[in-house]
Formats: C-alpha cells, sequence, structure tokens
C-alpha cells in the first residue's frame, strides 16, 4: 500500500472536480466496507481517498408519497431504523438487514453497493425489482441510469471518468406491492451468496398480477434483470403454476461459473427454488 | 513406573469453578499478547510467500529492495546460519528450516521466500514487492491419488522413505508402516457381514482468530530474545536456536498469551526469520505479524486424504476383523498425524484381528500441523460411518451394538498397547440414559427434513515433561511458576490442583508463565496434556513444599519431624494439640531456614486415554442443501473436571469445530493447486448463529495415572462430530456422503440420486 491523500469535500461540485482531475487514481469512499478492504488488498493503486460523507446530497434520505430517494452515503441501518420504508420499500430491507453484520450496516449502504458493482452484491437485486434509477453527477452535468443497466461486468459499471453516484430513487408503488429478496448461503450469516433473487409483484384491481420484477444476483457477470421470467408474469393469476413457470425461466436466464463457492448446476437450481419462494413471499406481503 | 491413585470423593477446590487468575487481564483488554509486544527502537518484518503451488527457484534479486528508503535487511534461506552447511543438517531440522524460508524449491503457494526489515510494516510490504524471483513453474500435486499416481511429479528430490523398512527414493509417500494384531486376513472368512467402503476428506485449518506473529531481538552481545504466540516457548527456543546454530542458552523464549492455537501453534515460522532480520538489521528489535491470508496459505492445517475401512461382523454382533487403509496429506514436507491416525482408527473397539496401513503422502499443500486429536476426526469419520451403516444393515441398536464391541480395560489398541483404566463404556451408557437420545427430534417445520446420528471417538493424550515451582510468600500466599502456555484456562486448573494439596483456597495461588530461563523444561500444551502432567507436576511441588514446612514447623515446634501431620492445610502435632495453619507459618518462617520453596519436574510417560460420543440432530431444506445442527450433545468421559466451566468449554469449543470441518470448512484448491478460499469470508468456519447450545454430559471415570484422575479433555470432543453429522444426514436423506465437507451441494446431490 503506498501512501495516499484524504479528502473530504463538502460540495458536489467539488467531489466530481477532485475525482475528475485524479481519475484512476481517487475513488470515493462511502462506508469503506469494501474500499479499504481493496486498498489493503492491492486492488487500488490511489493517491487520494475522497470521503464524500461530508456532501450533504449524499446523505439525504427522502420518503415521499411518490417516490424514495436515498443518497449515496446513506448506511443500511437507517433504512430499517424508519417503519415507513420498512413498508414500501421490503425488498430492501431484506437485503438491508442481511448486509454482512450490525457493524457493516452502521456504515455501509446501497451507494456503495452498488458502485462496487459485484456479482454477488446483496443490494442490488432488491433494487432492481423495485424499479430504482441511479442518479450520476459528472463534470459536465447529471444524468439518470436504471439500476439493471449500471453494472457493466464485475466490479465494473457505466460511471465515466469523474463520475459519482448522487442517489438513487425509488417509485413508491402502493400497498398493491410486494417485494422480497434471499441469498442462499451454507452459513446463516457472514457468508457472500451462491446465488439470490429477488422479487416483487403488483397486482392490478382485479387480483392479476399487473407488474412482475425478477433480478438475480452471483449468477453471471452482473446482477441480472431476468425480463423473460419478469414478463412471463404479467397479466397472470398469482399461483403455484405461474411462479414455477417463472422460476424456471429464470434458470435460463442466468450463467453461473464454478468456483469455491457454488457450482453451476447448483446456482441454478437454487434460482429456480429462490425465485418460486421469493414471488411467494412477495405476494403474501401484499397488503401486510 | 506407573503409581495407581484411587479416587477421592470429595475435595475443597477441585469440581469448583473460580474466577480464573488471567480473567481479569483478558477481558479488560490489558493481557500481552504477541501482537501487543513493543521494544524500544521496534522495527517491522514482512515475509515474500511463493505465488506457485510447486516451483524451482532460478534466482532472487533482493538488490532493488535493499535500495529502498527505510529497508534494514532482506533475507532469503542463504541466510540461516545452519544452511552454510547443508550436508551437516538433520533430515528433520532441514525439512523444518526448508519450511521457513524456502531453499531451491517452493513447495506450496504461501511457501516464504525471502523476508525484508523496515522502519515500518508498510514499507516492509512495500519492499517485498521489489525482490525479484525468478521461477520454473512445476505441476503440482494436489491430493493423495495425484501424489501416489504413476510418474507423479517428485515434491523431495532428496527423499529416502521408509515403506515398512525398505529405503525408497523418487517418492512421495514420505513414510509406509503397517500395524497388526491377530491376522486380519484370515478372520474376514470368518465374518457374517463384511462393509468395505472409501472417504476422502479436504484439508481443514483450526482457524484461530489470533495470527502468528514474533517478536526478535539478537542483540550485540550475541543474545536472541523471542516474544511470539506460541503453545510452546521451549520449542520455539529450541528450534529457533537449531536453525541459528546457537546453544539454547543464547535465546530466552518470552511466555505471551495466545489468542487460539488448536495445535496450529504448535509449529515454528517467524521466530527464527525476524531474529535473522534483528540482527542484520544492526540489532535492532523486528516484528513480524502474519495477515489472514498467509494464516491459511502458510501455516500448518489439519491433513485431508483417503481412507478405506473394512470391518467384519459376526450374527451375535461382535466385530471379529477390521483394516484400514491411510492415506494422509503431509503437505509439503514428510509428518502429518499418520501415527496417531493408525493408533486411533479402531481404538474405540475391542477387534481380535486388526491391518492399518498406514502412509504419509506429500502433496503441495503447506506443511499439516496438529489439530485438535490430530489424526483422529479424519480415521473417526471413516470408521464410525462405516459402524453406523453395519447397525442398519444388521438392524442393531447403535449404542448397544458399540457397547457390546467397546474398549475397556486389557483391550489392545492397534499398535498392540494395553488400555490401563478407561471408562468408555460408562460413556456409552451415559449416552444411552442422555434426554437427547431419549428425547425424539424436534422436527419444527414441516417443509425441512430431519436426522439424527451418534458417533464415537478416542484420543490417548500426552504426557511428557513438565515443571513447576512453588514459593510461600511471608503473606501465606503462594506464588507459582509454570511452564505451560496457557491455552484454555490452565494456570488456573495447575493452581486447583496445588490449591486442593495445599488445603488453601485458589485465591492464594499466584500462577505466572515466566520466560525459558527462569523454570525448568515444560513440553508444549498440546495432546491435552497440560491439566494432566503439569497438574501431576504441581501437585509433587505442593507435596515437597508441605514436606519443607513440616521441618519448620518442628523446628517452631520443638518435635520431630515424624510427629507432625498435615491436613487440610493445618499442622498438627500427633503428640500434642499443637496446630498452626500454612499463613501462620509464613509469618514465622523466617528464622527456621529462610524462604520455603520447591519445585518438581516430572516425565510422564503414559496419559490417561479419552473417549466421547457426539449425538447429533439435524434439519435439512431438502430444495437448497441448508443444513442446520440443531441439538447436539457431547458425552466424555474428563476422568475428573478440575474446573468443570472450562471442561465444558473444552468440550463445546471442539464439538464446534468438529461440526465446521464436518459441514462447510474445506481447502479449496484451484487447478494450479493455489487456495482459493484464503479468507474467514470463504473459508466457513461456522459463525454464532450457526450453532445451537451444545449440551455437555461428563463421566468421571477416574485416571489410575494421576493423582486426581485427570484425564485430557481438549481434543476428544473434535472426534466424534465428522461422523455424527454424517450419520444424521443419512438418516435425515436416506443418503450417505462418503466425503467432506458434507456441504449444500452434495447434500442435494445425495437427495436427487438416494
Ligand atoms: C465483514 C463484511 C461483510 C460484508 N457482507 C456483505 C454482504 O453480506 N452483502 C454484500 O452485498 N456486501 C457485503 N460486504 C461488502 C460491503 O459491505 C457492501 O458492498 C457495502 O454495501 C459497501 O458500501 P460502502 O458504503 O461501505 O462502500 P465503499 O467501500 O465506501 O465503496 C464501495 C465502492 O464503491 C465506490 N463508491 C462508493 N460510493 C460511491 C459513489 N457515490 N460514487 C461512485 N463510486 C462510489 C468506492 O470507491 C468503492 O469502490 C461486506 C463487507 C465486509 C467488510
Amino acid at each position: 500500500m503506498q501512501p495516499f491523500a484524504y479528502s473530504a469535500p463538502t460540495t458536489l461540485e467539488e467531489a466530481v472536480e477532485i475525482l475528475d482531475k485524479h481519475g484512476e487514481k481517487a475513488r470515493p469512499l462511502a462506508g469503506g466496507t469494501d474500499l479499504l478492504v481493496q486498498i489493503r488488498g492491492g486492488r487500488f493503486d490511489l493517491d487520494t481517498v475522497v470521503d464524500i460523507k461530508k456532501i450533504p446530497e449524499l446523505n439525504e434520505i427522502s420518503n415521499g408519497n411518490d417516490e424514495l430517494v436515498l443518497g449515496a452515503a446513506v448506511p443500511c441501518h437507517k433504512l430499517y431504523d424508519d417503519p415507513s420504508i420498512s413498508k414500501s420499500y421490503p425488498g430492501l430491507i431484506d437485503a438491508a438487514t442481511l448486509i454482512g453484520s450490525i457493524q457493516i450496516q452502521s456504515r455501509s449502504g446501497f451507494g456503495g453497493n452498488l458502485c462496487n458493482s459485484t456479482p454477488s452484491a446483496d443490494g442490488i437485486a432488491p433494487l432492481i425489482v423495485h424499479s430504482a434509477v441511479a442518479n450520476i453527477q459528472g463534470k459536465s452535468g447529471s444524468r439518470s441510469v436504471p439500476v439493471e443497466d449500471f453494472c457493466t461486468g464485475p466490479g465494473s459499471n457505466v460511471l465515466g471518468k469523474g463520475e459519482m453516484l448522487v442517489s438513487i430513487t425509488m417509485p413508491n408503488k402502493g400497498d398493491k406491492f410486494g417485494a422480497a429478496y434471499e441469498r442462499f448461503i451454507p452459513r446463516n450469516e457472514m457468508d457472500i451468496a451462491v446465488a439470490a433473487v429477488g422479487a416483487s409483484i403488483m397486482l392490478d384491481s382485479n387480483g392479476k398480477i399487473a407488474e412482475a420484477k425478477i433480478a438475480l444476483a452471483s449468477v453471471g457477470p452482473t446482477p441480472i434483470f431476468a425480463t423473460k421470467a419478469s414478463e412471463s408474469l404479467k397479466g397472470k393469476e398469482p399461483n403455484e403454476a405461474a411462479f414455477k413457470e417463472a422460476a424456471s425461466i429464470a434458470k435460463s436466464e442466468c450463467s453461473p461459473i464454478e468456483d469455491m463457492r457454488g457450482t453451476a448446476d447448483q446456482r441454478k437450481h437454487l434460482v429456480e427454488v429462490l425465485t418460486e419462494r421469493m414471488l411467494i413471499k412477495s405476494l403474501e406481503r401484499i397488503g401486510g | 513406573m506407573t503409581i495407581n491413585f484411587e479416587s477421592k470423593k470429595k475435595y475443597n477446590v477441585i469440581g469448583t469453578n473460580p474466577i480464573r487468575h488471567d480473567g481479569y487481564d483478558k477481558v479488560t483488554g490489558r493481557a500481552i499478547y504477541g501482537a501487543d509486544v513493543k521494544l524500544p527502537g521496534l522495527i517491522w518484518g514482512e515475509v515474500l510467500r511463493s505465488p506457485y503451488a510447486h516451483a524451482r527457484i532460478k534466482s532472487i534479486d533482493t538488490s532493488k529492495a535493499e535500495k529502498m528508503d527505510g529497508v534494514f535487511a532482506v533475507i532469503t534461506s542463504k541466510d540461516i546460519p545452519i544452511n552454510k552447511n547443508r550436508s551437516g543438517i538433520d533430515v528433520n531440522l532441514k525439512r523444518d528450516v526448508d519450511n521457513i524460508l524456502a531453499y531451491e524449491k517452493v513447495l506450496y503457494k504461501g511457501h516464504p521466500v525471502a523476508a525484508v526489515s523496515a522502519a515500518d510494516r508498510n514499507t516492509a510490504k512495500e519492499a517485498c514487492k521489489l525482490i525479484e524471483v525468478k521461477y520454473e513453474i512445476l505441476e503440482p500435486v494436489k491430493n493423495v491419488d495425484e501424489a501416489i499416481a504413476k510418474n507423479a511429479p517428485i515434491l523431495l528430490e532428496d527423499i529416502e522413505a521408509d515403506h515398512l523398512g525398505k529405503t525408497v527414493n523418487n517418492t512421495n509417500i514420505a513414510k509406509h508402516f503397517r500395524h497388526e494384531l491377530g491376522d486380519a486376513n484370515n478372520e474376514f472368512k470368518n465374518s457374517d457381514y463384511i462393509l468395505e467402503k472409501e472417504f476422502n476428506l479436504q484439508m481443514v485449518h483450526q482457524g484461530y482468530i489470533e495470527p502468528h506473529n514474533a517478536t526478535a531481538h539478537w542483540d550485540e552481545n550475541d543474545h536472541l530474545s523471542l516474544w511470539s504466540s506460541t503453545q510452546g516457548m521451549f520449542a520455539v527456543r529450541d528450534l529457533t536456536a537449531g536453525f541459528l546454530d546457537l546453544p539454547i542458552s543464547k535465546v530466552t523464549s518470552n511466555y505471551v498469551e495466545i489468542g487460539g492455537g488448536f495445535g496450529g501453534k504448535t509449529k515454528v515460522y517467524l521466530p527464527p526469520v525476524a531474529a535473522i532480520l534483528s540482527k542484520k538489521s544492526g540489532h535492532k528489535p523486528v516484528k513480524i505479524i502474519m495477515d489472514r491470508i498467509s494464516v491459511f496459505q502458510g501455516s500448518g492445517p489439519a491433513p485431508g486424504g483417503k481412507i478405506i475401512v473394512k470391518i467384519g461382523v459376526t450374527n451375535e454382533g461382535k466385530i471379529n476383523s477390521g483394516a484400514v487403509d491411510i492415506k494422509l496429506e503431509a503437505g509439503a514436507y514428510p509428518g502429518s498425524a499418520i501415527p496417531a491416525a493408525a493408533v486411533c482408527c479402531l481404538a474405540c473397539y475391542n477387534i481380535p484381528n486388526i491391518r492399518v496401513d498406514a502412509y504419509d503422502v506429500l502433496v503441495n499443500k503447506p506443511k499439516s500441523a496438529a489439530y485438535r486429536a490430530p489424526g483422529s476426526p479424519q480415521v473417526s469419520f471413516a470408521v464410525e460411518s462405516v459402524i453406523d451403516e453395519i447397525c442398519e444393515k444388521m438392524t442393531w441398536d447403535k449404542i448397544d451394538f458399540r457397547i457390546a464391541n467397546a474398549s475397556k480395560e486389557g483391550t489392545r489398541k492397534p499398535d498392540g498397547v494395553l488400555y490401563h483404566k478407561i471408562g468408555f463404556i460408562e460413556t456409552l451408557e451415559a449416552a444411552k440414559n442422555s434426554d437427547h437420545w431419549n428425547s425424539k427430534i424436534d422436527k419444527k417445520d414441516k417443509n425441512k427434513i430431519y436426522g439424527r446420528g451418534i458417533a464415537c471417538g478416542y484420543w490417548h493424550n500426552g504426557g511428557n515433561r513438565s515443571t513447576v515451582d512453588l514459593i510461600l510468600q511471608d503473606d501465606g500466599n503462594i506464588a507459582l511458576n509454570e511452564g505451560s502456555a496457557d491455552i484454555g484456562g490452565t494456570r488456573t486448573s495447575i493452581s486447583m490442583q496445588v490449591a486442593e494439596t495445599l488445603g488453601m483456597p485458589v485465591e492464594s495461588i499466584h500462577p505466572s508463565i515466566p520466560d525459558t530461563d527462569k523454570i525448568g523444561f515444560t513440553a508444549t500444551t498440546g495432546g491435552s496434556r497440560t491439566t494432566y502432567a503439569t497438574g501431576y507436576a504441581g501437585w509433587e511441588a505442593a507435596n515437597k513444599l508441605i514436606e519443607e514446612m513440616k521441618k519448620r514447623v518442628s523446628i517452631l515446634w520443638e518435635e520431630p519431624e515424624e510427629e507432625i501431620d498435615f491436613a487440610d492445610g493445618n499442622f498438627y502435632s500427633k503428640k500434642s494439640d499443637l496446630k498452626m495453619n500454612i499463613e501462620e507459618l509464613a509469618t514465622k518462617i523466617n528464622p527456621t531456614g529462610g524462604p520455603v520453596t520447591s519445585t518438581a519436574s516430572v516425565n510422564l510417560s503414559a496419559a490417561g486415554n479419552g473417549f466421547g460420543i457426539g449425538i447429533c440432530d439435524l434439519e435439512i431444506d431438502p430444495h437448497t442443501g441448508k443444513t442446520d445442527v440443531i441439538r447436539y450433545t457431547a458425552v466424555q468421559d474428563v476422568g475428573k473436571a478440575i474446573y468443570p466451566q472450562y471442561a465444558e468449554g473444552q468440550i463445546r469449543g471442539g464439538a464446534v469445530q468438529g461440526i465446521g470441518w464436518a459441514l462447510n470448512e474445506e481447502y479449496y484448491i484451484e487447478k494450479d493447486g493455489t487456495m482459493a478460499n484464503t479468507s474467514f469470508l470463504d473459508y466457513r468456519m461456522p459463525t454464532a448463529l450457526d450453532m445451537p447450545n451444545i449440551d455437555v454430559i461428563m463421566v468421571e471415570v477416574a485416571n489410575p495415572l494421576h493423582p486426581f484422575g485427570v484425564r485430557g479433555v481438549g481434543e476428544v470432543p473434535i472426534v466424534p462430530p465428522l461422523a455424527a453429522v454424517g450419520n444424521a444426514i443419512k438418516d435425515a436423506t436416506g443418503s450417505r456422503i462418503y466425503s467432506t465437507p458434507m456441504k449444500p451441494r452434495k447434500i442435494l446431490e445425495v437427495i436427487d440420486n438416494g
């Protein structure tokens, strides 16, 4: 590890300026639960670490009637500490309560989880099923990208030189909506997903599925929005047959590898099992 | 000589749970561990490790690192004093020294290649990156099958291996030996039912939280002082002196607290390296701390391997023959736990005809080390699974069958050694009468499947050398010095035996663990020997102290020594009604000849054989293979629990480690022979949320070789869980898994196929 400078800008402009100037040699620091481990492990060779926690926009957490705006540096515990968020964004809460441990959840959040962009990230699939959008600021302006289009490969994403994530926005889909996220790990905590599935269901006034979303983690180079499986549910009765079919489609939408955490076949099988379970759980949570 | 002790029923101190002497320092964080050692002018060392599992070192260029700002010294194996004359080194010492800094070849990923000292830790790390090593990469040997295959790459080109008495070159089997009792070959013909199965196990790590560390100061007067986290400060002294070609009197090894070892801290890695760096850095003290990756890659795990078990039984329910073929991974250098494995495998049962073939196999993995009952969990997994299967096949009760075949006093172990009094049958009966065995599995969730397993385990425990010194202080308290590293509360368990003997409260005994210059040689804490052997020395020292105190009382009372009795802390005159306790005597002692001290050293050849049983209930999600142990009871003959809470703690800890080994722990080896999962994230040890409360039933069948009946406690409990879990999986799924770890993927496979 080489010595590096620490800066803690208080405005977005300042932060973007530093990031732009140093390019590859600078990285934003949110909770640091990924970044510090990576610096120590030699993954980055930095001359500047930019602490973004002093920038007001990044600490914002506003739960309006229509949407939730989550600043990129808001730690997990702020979500589950707020009952109104827990009610409307249950998939998010599933992730917030299982990432790491109490200590990790007190420091780290969805912004860092998304920008770290690992295939196994527990925050990203839930964001996808909550139809979240990433709001990005660069030197030349801002843009918004749906979370499912944010990651481009293991550890890489759409952020360009000098760009940073400011916030994540999610629509409030009302009380005909339910969502859930679960990962499979051999232990009961402190483990990394062998495979994971997020799902959400919105019912129409007839009790049929108006919209469903299924997202998968740890079964491809990025978290995967399983569009075919999601589409297959549209207009259907929310029942076992429909869920089983969607689960089977989801299984075909992933491309897992074999590594120390699991085999490809095992992961595909888990996607099928967890998809059905998450759809059932999402449905149970509607109006619950 | 063997003295047989009768176990006393009533004790004052033994069997109670006092506050341990090191408790305050540990809970307040004041205890000094290896990483806490600070010396004036301290600098840091770092080790450069091999990125390859098997390679020849073509060249090492240290010049760039040496020139870096802040760097004091760079060393390689050429700087180790005994390497100056390679041909003269004893072969075992040569293997050990090559393991701390590779000579010509690297044999596992993480094998040390060079080391640097620098002003701070980060500079030392950066300097390591500047050392240029050229390697010729060789094909790695990843497991015992590859090691014994025809044309396998040979790890040690100079090996002279002993295969049943013949010297063999050009082999990866470092040793092959055999135990035979009766005639196993013929007797299988008289068996009514024979079952033979093959088992494969992966290497596992002890997973102690505190990484290896060492601080060394080799001063201008050629004296070397060491501080390192170890189970045996004398072993650190002796090996380091050996590597550095120093007389042991020139080396002082200091005791520091230890944050877990489980057998893994019986080896010496860093102290000699830090020592050479210290001398080469102008006699500055040097400190090295391993990171977790290095601990996984470069310290000593427990061997995996291949075990084939064949057991023959008669229709009457007697085991009449057993044959076991054991191939254990020694790692890069000879010396796996194979000697113990070859005895432990069939030690639970009284079998007239036994053949054990044992192979110590070299593979390109770190040199294995001890891990709680080294070798026994592996072989017991195999044997206890086969016993379970035989009982199911023959519809025999799993406990009654074991009672009918259990080893007892007079039974011979596979190596021919006879048991003295042991408590295996009593332990089996305790399991049979336990609440767990007599209640149904708690099947809470209808979407899950459930199973129960039972298995036994054995460990012989150790004796060896120990020393205890006692000093009667003027205030009537006792200062106690002992040479055993305290890894499980042994300061207190030794003090309790001294207190019991002296008839004093344990709070009046003040134990310390001095450095190697200030106490007689005491063997490494391991083999569950400390409460037994150092406790024995404590008992002997206390008796000597009593004898000396009697002399002083006789002077004070002007009565002959033979007329003075001692009981429960008081001296009595047989003739008159004179009486005095130790505290009172202490205040009057100086005029009678100055301070009273005693010392006792023992060298015990045998110890108290220990037996344990695990009963395990599991819950399995049949769709994911997720497995949770929901109830576990460990039953064990402890001889005598000196400190019951800590004895139970040892048993719980061992059970948890065994369960982790059974379910998810493994060295996951990539195709290039390197370990992939070198972090606690991916080396899946159980967490607190993965474990139920472990129930403990302690059986006390006194060990006749010990004054208080102590047998070792700390190792037996890790033996039964592997097969107990495996047998429970069989019960739940209907299928057996013949390899460890029995992870979710394998469970899914047996469910799908079964
Ligand atoms: C013990 C432990 C357990 C863990 N368990 C889990 C787990 O169960 N599940 C899981 O998914 N993860 C886990 N993690 C990983 C990590 O905690 C999460 O990914 C966490 O959400 C990261 O958030 P952070 O705020 O700490 O990110 P940081 O470490 O601060 O940042 C992560 C990355 O994103 C970049 N970054 C941060 N903010 C921005 C921004 N605004 N714009 C652009 N780039 C940015 C950083 O430069 C860095 O590269 C664990 C980590 C540890 C140490």
